[in-house]
């Protein structure tokens, strides 16, 4: 069964974080910073859906609207508890979040940060146990030494101190101080991006293998494209405070939709010389959140830009099942994915569905004029599986 | 040297391969057994311990690793801005300089200059410039980037001031600066972070130096921008010809600019060669570990990847012999934990240090 078919346990609807700009006079409110801006999405039982996209976009702030470490300013974060019963978490009082917070957990970028190198292991990942009431000593250092098992360290390590580690290791550590609650939401926060090539590696094995045997949920927030395609059931990407597209991760990598998703490829420098004539920067820079332009966000980068997408803003659509899409052009573009030159070896690896076949990649620097001048869509626009 | 522009392959399997430029004549820098060591109160790091390469005119370098395997020591050996307690103990930097309009031929070992001396202060930021990683911390925020590239101007070159703004103004052009006559006057931090690392490239460029050393200078901006300084770097290479030395994380990066890698790991170099042999057939395991450590575009999502055993040693717990052999899957016990293999280019491919490919060991040091 697709993850998609099983039961929502997160829903987030028409979430918003505005932060006031004070300034002048009495430090009056001078402008709104539109961190989060009507951003919807949904989390099933056992899935990993991923938000990215580039510094400010919103998707750190998104996390932290949902745990409720940061006050919306609307919307809806409907969370399905353990009994049943589907809270809407955004503007309940502390008093009530905090139950909910054993089943909603956050592990953080820098393992070096989060660690407090005064306490021990034991205190380190004891200290939610003991906060949600769990006063036996000897049973917070069983669970203790079954959380570390869990994340591959040895029981024994519990007395010692987080600068005894190495960054990999303390990065278990910070996974089994959130697993230490059994959290069916966990959202990594760029948990892997401090990490060394050969150390990520083991960790997102460690992450992906817990999320099987413990049938996690992930919200998983990172910038790095080549890890979100690894490990992700559908992704999300987000740009200027709003999702511009939500598909299963297959569909957004090979068949992008949005024109930003489609550069975002283009940027990531794949670990491949034989693919350079891919690589390509977006010209300009991110939108200020304090003073988007007006319409699509991404209208002023955006080479397809018409006259439509200047007066007016395209909303999340569905455009195939299970594929949404804010772009006005969504139906007419066909944009090339990740990787697209890599024709040659991509018949040598089973299961994987070709990219665009054969289709010699467009190299010139000039983008293609408008609508309905694009290569036929190749590989298909089927419904996603 | 102009360099051909991209030219797709003739075969059908590899497209768009831009073969690596021969690599004839003298190098312009040679790095021959250089050992910078730390010597601290717990005992001595040997932060970089005997490497050697070679940069030629017109390529791009990458030197690639891990925290801790001695890239960025090594850039600053270069650079003789290694900070105490950290010393060259050991090795030579040799630095050529054709001669050029007015300017004489010049062979000088680095590692023998006085690290406060003029002809180093020269040669750095003269004719060995640096990009550095964090653009922020680089600009004095109280000053406009146009008077401190001015300043680097006049530091090496005998012009007027009017002569080095335009000079400045030109350069900023040179790295699509958009309308550099005002960003002249800019700060550093009215700047975004992609315009902030041109102008940074901008004042790098600024004495038209030899070589440019790149340090990690992407990482901490996003993966457009990031897109972008990239291809103004491959551009100002293609133009300019200029010899750059790329020291970097991320696999990617180097697949995308570099023409020759050098893979460190513990302060060595572990294997070096062309970039298509490197990620095509990589004979170290190290290498090959490295290589295999990042999801694949083309893999299968969310199967395991393949890892190395445990993390990279304490920089004062270093391994016996091969510093690598307590985590390389390909160990031979008795042999690699005991003697350092020597980098030596086993028949039809190149250098590597590993027994796996050849039996030479490294001479003992005293």
């Amino acid at each position: 069964m697709a993850e998609t078919d099983r039961p929502p346990l997160l829903r987030v609807e028409g979430l918003k974080k505005h932060f006031p700009i004070k300034g002048g006079f009495l430090r009056r409110t001078v402008g709104l910073v539109k961190a989060v801006d009507d951003v919807s999405f949904t989390v099933h039982d056992g899935e990993i859906l991923s938000l990215v996209g580039e510094s400010g976009c919103g998707k750190t702030t998104t996390a932290r609207c949902v745990l409720r470490a940061q006050q919306p300013t609307a919307g809806k974060v409907l969370f399905r508890k353990a009994d049943g019963q589907v809270l809407d978490l955004a503007f309940l009082p502390e008093r009530e979040v905090r139950p909910v917070w054993r089943e909603m957990q956050m592990i953080f970028q820098d393992p070096f940060g989060s660690l407090n190198p005064r306490k021990n292991l034991l205190e380190i990942i004891g200290e939610p146990l003991f906060v949600q009431g769990e006063k036996s000593r000897q049973k917070r250092m069983d669970r203790v030494a079954e959380l570390l098992n869990l994340v591959g360290l040895r029981p024994e390590y519990m007395h010692r101190f987080p600068h005894a580690f190495s960054g990999g290791q303390r990065q278990r550590v910070v996974i089994a101080r959130a697993l230490a609650l059994e959290p069916r939401l966990v959202i990594p926060d760029e948990a892997v991006s401090a990490l060394d090539v050969s150390v990520q590696a083991q960790i997102l094995n460690l992450m992906l293998d817990l999320q099987r045997r413990l049938d996690l949920s992930y919200l998983f927030v990172a910038h790095d494209l080549s890890i979100v395609k690894h490990i992700s059931h559908r992704v999300a990407v987000m740009y200027v405070g709003k999702v511009v597209e939500l598909a299963p991760t297959d569909d957004l990598f090979h068949r992008p939709k949005h024109p930003y998703t489609a550069a975002l490829m283009k940027a990531v420098p794949v670990a491949d010389p034989d693919l350079r004539a891919a690589l390509k920067g977006l010209p300009g820079e991110v939108a200020n959140p304090a003073n988007p332009p007006s319409g699509c966000y991404f209208h002023p980068r955006c080479p397809y830009a018409v006259e439509a997408c200047r007066r007016e803003a395209p909303a999340l659509r569905e455009v195939v099942p299970g594929h949404f899409v804010a772009c006005h052009l969504a139906e007419e573009l066909s944009l090339s994915g990740i990787g697209e030159l890599d024709t040659a070896r991509a018949p040598q690896l089973q299961g994987v569905p070709a990219a665009t076949p054969v289709t010699p990649p467009p190299v010139t620097s000039a983008p293609a004029p408008a609508a309905g001048s694009a290569r036929a869509p190749a590989g298909g626009r089927g419904v996603p599986s | 040297m102009q360099q051909t522009p991209t030219v797709p392959d003739a075969t059908p399997t590899r497209p768009s391969v831009t073969p690596a430029p021969e690599r004839t004549g003298t190098p312009i820098l040679s790095i021959r057994d250089l050992q910078t060591h730390f010597e601290m109160d717990e005992g001595v790091v040997r932060a970089v311990d005997g490497v050697s390469f070679d940069l030629y005119a017109g390529e791009v370098v990458g030197i690639v690793g891990e925290s801790g395997c001695g890239k960025s020591i090594t850039m600053k050996s270069v650079l003789r801005l290694v900070q105490k307690p950290g010393r060259i103990v050991g090795g030579e930097i040799v630095y050529r300089r054709p001669a050029s309009g007015r300017q004489k031929a010049l062979e000088v070992d680095l590692a023998q200059l006085r690290p406060e001396g003029r002809r180093i202060r020269q040669i750095r930021g003269g004719d060995i410039a640096l990009i550095p990683q964090e653009p922020m911390a680089s600009f004095s925020p109280l000053h406009s980037i146009g008077s401190q590239i001015v300043e680097a101007i006049r530091l090496h070159q005998d012009v007027s001031p009017s002569e080095a703004k335009r000079i400045a103004i030109e350069k900023l052009r040179e790295v699509a600066m958009p309308s550099p006559e005002q960003r002249f006057d800019a700060y550093s931090w009215q700047l975004s972070g992609g315009l902030r690392q041109r102008a940074i490239i901008a004042m790098a460029l600024s004495c038209n130096p030899a070589i440019l050393i790149a340090d990690e200078p992407t990482t901490a901006i996003d993966v457009t921008t990031q897109a972008q300084v990239l291809e103004l770097l491959k551009q100002l290479q293609r133009d300019h010809g200029s010899s750059i030395l790329f020291i970097t994380h991320d696999l990617g990066v180097i697949a995308q600019l570099c023409d020759h890698v050098v893979v460190m790991y513990l302060g060595r170099v572990v294997e070096q060669g062309p970039v298509h042999d490197i990620f095509h057939r990589p004979r170290h395991p190290y290498t090959r570990a490295l290589l295999q450590s990042v999801p694949s575009l083309h893999a299968e999502p969310r199967i395991a990847l393949p890892t190395v055993a445990g993390s990279i040693p304490h920089p004062l717990q270093r391994p016996t012999g091969c510093p690598f052999h307590p985590r390389c899957p390909d160990v031979i016990p008795g042999r690699c934990d005991v003697a350092m293999p020597a980098v030596h280019a086993a028949p039809g491919g190149s250098p590597v240090a590993c027994f796996l490919h050849h039996d030479l060991e490294e001479p003992k040091r005293g």
